[in-house]
């Protein structure tokens, strides 16, 4: 025992190793200077970028970025599974915002010595809380606080307009084949999908399923009975849509069907975690509880 | 005399016991699942059938998928026996020659270009690849022609092999240029799935299925000569060329109607026929309808297992044919062989 140096001594050393750790950590990661040169690889994020007012830090987006309008004139290097590496060399990016899976990516940039910021698609607080990160990433900190508040302000008030009504027993459909009953993709009970859904005054009727994601079947579907079926859709309309929501009138016994409380959503916003979230949120309270609207 | 006799004898049985296998299964499947249904309010008359969730899980949700099941199972199960006699080889399947691969390709498309076609309750998705299906064979079969008249086995397979990859390559380059959503949904339609929602699109997997089933009684004696090579058949008096079409014809339409109904569910096409043959022996006058009724049943079991085994989060049907179907091929092989 004797020979041991006091505790004391033993924590500082501790916390000295911890914090050189964490430091390195954050050299590998993070550069002291604020990002001029930014390539954003995910929809979300570049939304991100140009609401916070970031956007003529952009010099190239994914190919999935249609939003908003200026992020057409950007050239494009690939997106989720098939980044360009060489494309991304050669515009001499100082931050790459990529996506967690992106391993490859990552240990390329790396190799390049070009910092990356990496983002993840959780749950509803997780989209302010990246608004603010990378907006102190990007040196544009302030205004990204103040977005990411009026987003919060926005969602609070939403919340507190619907917070007293009773709240429908909702199935949220994302994916769904066309004209059929089949591959039913339906919001689980974690993930952005779920938060809008809670914040917009709905009970999300796969709550207990710990996914993003839940296939459904159609013995699901009727044994959850759901009194609210919302499904969404992106892209342009088509001709066949009333006809293609009148699939669910087979499952005659679900709620949702004997009140004909079936409603398409249609727009990115509804796919896309990025600042429109709060246009999406709004939207589906409306459908769910006009009254609180009026 | 005494042999004809003796094979109706044992063609008899062997109905009888695969028959009643396969009843059984159909009669338990539709009872379990991953909610608890009463049988009395199924089939009460006093609760209207707009109320009636019980009675809905049976006819919508169960019952469809139960004949989805059969009709897929004996329809991959027929064609594999008829593949692997006409190709005389024992790896031979719908997936050889390219038919799985057309099925798929027209799938995808379907799936990636978002149209919206609706013909009869049917979707576009299962049109598309009963097209794609019927395509490649038709393709495989002109290809076989070119060298001489009547197919030659091994042309027939190298045609099928070199088509089956081009039609995939051309399927990954769509799913390559499709919206990630469209290719989880590609993904999920190969994996297989049986819930088909309605009774429509089993319907119309019927009609092509009743043509391939009257091709196929035509076939026993002579996929029996033929799977001994096709001099000798030819030999002992049958018209080969008119054979190899008739079989390929109902081949080609069995599995279409599978796969557009199903998916290219694994394993089926291929393991059915041998487990049946290492139970009945070779003659494809036993071989043909005992393999149309196990398939069935094990495409019913396979789906039963699919759809409680996690639930409520279902497996795609194909993934349990496959671990499944494996291990118990390998044991019978194993047990033959000792």
């Amino acid at each position: 025992m004797a020979a041991l140096p006091p505790r004391p001594l033993i924590r500082r050393a501790a916390l000295g190793a911890v914090l050189v750790v964490a430091q390195i950590a954050a050299a590998a990661q993070a550069t002291p200077t604020s990002a001029t040169r930014v390539i954003s690889l995910i929809p979300a994020t570049t939304e991100m970028l140009f609401a916070m007012g970031a956007g003529d830090k952009l010099v190239a987006a994914g190919s999935y970025d249609h939003y908003p309008p200026e992020v057409e004139r950007l050239p494009r290097v690939g997106a989720l599974l098939d980044p360009n590496i060489e494309r991304i060399l050669t515009l001499k990016p100082d931050l790459v915002v990529l996506y967690g899976t992106q391993t490859e990516l990552k240990n390329r940039l790396n190799r390049a010595s070009i910092p990356y910021y990496t983002y993840v698609h959780k749950g509803l607080p997780d989209i302010t809380e990246t608004i603010r990160s990378l907006g102190t990433r990007v040196g544009v900190g302030e205004r990204a606080q103040s977005l990411a508040s009026s987003i919060e302000s926005h969602l609070d008030k939403i919340r507190s307009n619907v917070g007293k009504l009773p709240r429908p027993k909702t199935l949220l459909v994302f994916g769904r084949e066309r004209g059929s009953l089949r591959s039913i993709d339906a919001s689980g009970g974690v993930g952005f999908l779920h938060d809008m859904l809670e914040a917009a005054g709905g009970t999300d009727v796969l709550s207990d399923v710990r996914r993003q994601s839940v296939t459904m079947t159609t013995e699901m579907v009727l044994a959850r009975a759901p009194e609210v079926i919302l499904e969404l859709r992106y892209g342009p309309p088509g001709a066949g849509d009333a006809e293609d929501l009148r699939q669910w009138n087979a499952l005659a016994a679900v709620p949702a069907v004997r009140s004909q409380r079936i409603y398409q959503l249609r727009g990115e916003e509804y796919v896309v975690p990025g600042p429109r979230v709060v246009q999406a949120v709004e939207q589906m309270a409306r459908t769910l509880h006009p009254e609180a609207f009026k | 005399m005494r042999e004809r006799s003796d094979v109706r004898r044992r063609l008899l049985v062997t109905i009888a016991t695969f028959g009643a296998f396969t009843i059984a299964c159909c009669l338990v499947a539709p009872i379990v699942g991953s909610t608890s249904i009463s049988l009395a309010r199924v089939f009460s008359r006093t609760i209207p059938y707009a109320d009636n969730v019980d009675a809905q899980v049976f006819f919508i949700a169960r019952l469809p998928r139960v004949i989805a099941a059969v009709v897929v199972g004996s329809g991959l199960a027929l064609s594999g026996v008829v593949f692997q006699a006409l190709l005389r080889n024992p790896l031979a399947s719908s997936d050889t020659l390219g038919v799985a691969a057309g099925a798929t390709l027209g799938a995808t498309i379907a799936i990636t270009a978002h149209a919206d076609v609706n013909l009869f309750g049917v979707s576009v998705v299962p049109m598309a690849s009963f097209a794609g299906s019927i395509g490649a064979l038709v393709i495989v079969y002109l290809l076989s022609l070119a060298r001489r008249r009547g197919t030659s086995s091994t042309v027939l397979l190298l045609a099928g092999i070199a088509i089956s990859a081009l039609l995939s390559a051309v399927g990954r380059f769509v799913q390559y240029l499709a919206e990630f959503t469209d290719t989880a949904r590609t993904m999920q339609w190969i994996m297989g799935s049986l819930d088909v929602g309605n009774y429509a699109p089993i319907v119309a997997a019927l009609v092509p299925l009743t043509l391939a089933v009257a091709g196929f009684a035509t076939l026993p004696r002579v996929l029996d000569l033929i799977s001994m090579g096709t001099e000798s058949a030819e030999a002992r008096g049958v018209d080969v060329v008119r054979a190899e079409r008739i079989a390929l014809f109902s081949a080609s339409m069995s599995t279409g109607a599978a796969v557009s109904l199903g998916g290219p569910v694994l394993f089926v096409g291929i393991i059915v026929p041998h487990i049946v043959r290492l139970l009945v022996g070779a003659d494809h006058r036993l071989v043909l309808p005992a393999s149309a009724l196990f398939g069935a049943s094990f495409l019913v079991l396979c789906d039963l297992i699919a759809r409680t085994i996690l639930a409520p989060v279902e497996l795609p049907v194909g993934i349990v044919t496959a671990v499944l179907g494996g291990p118990f091929f390998l044991w019978l092989l194993f047990r033959r062989v000792r």
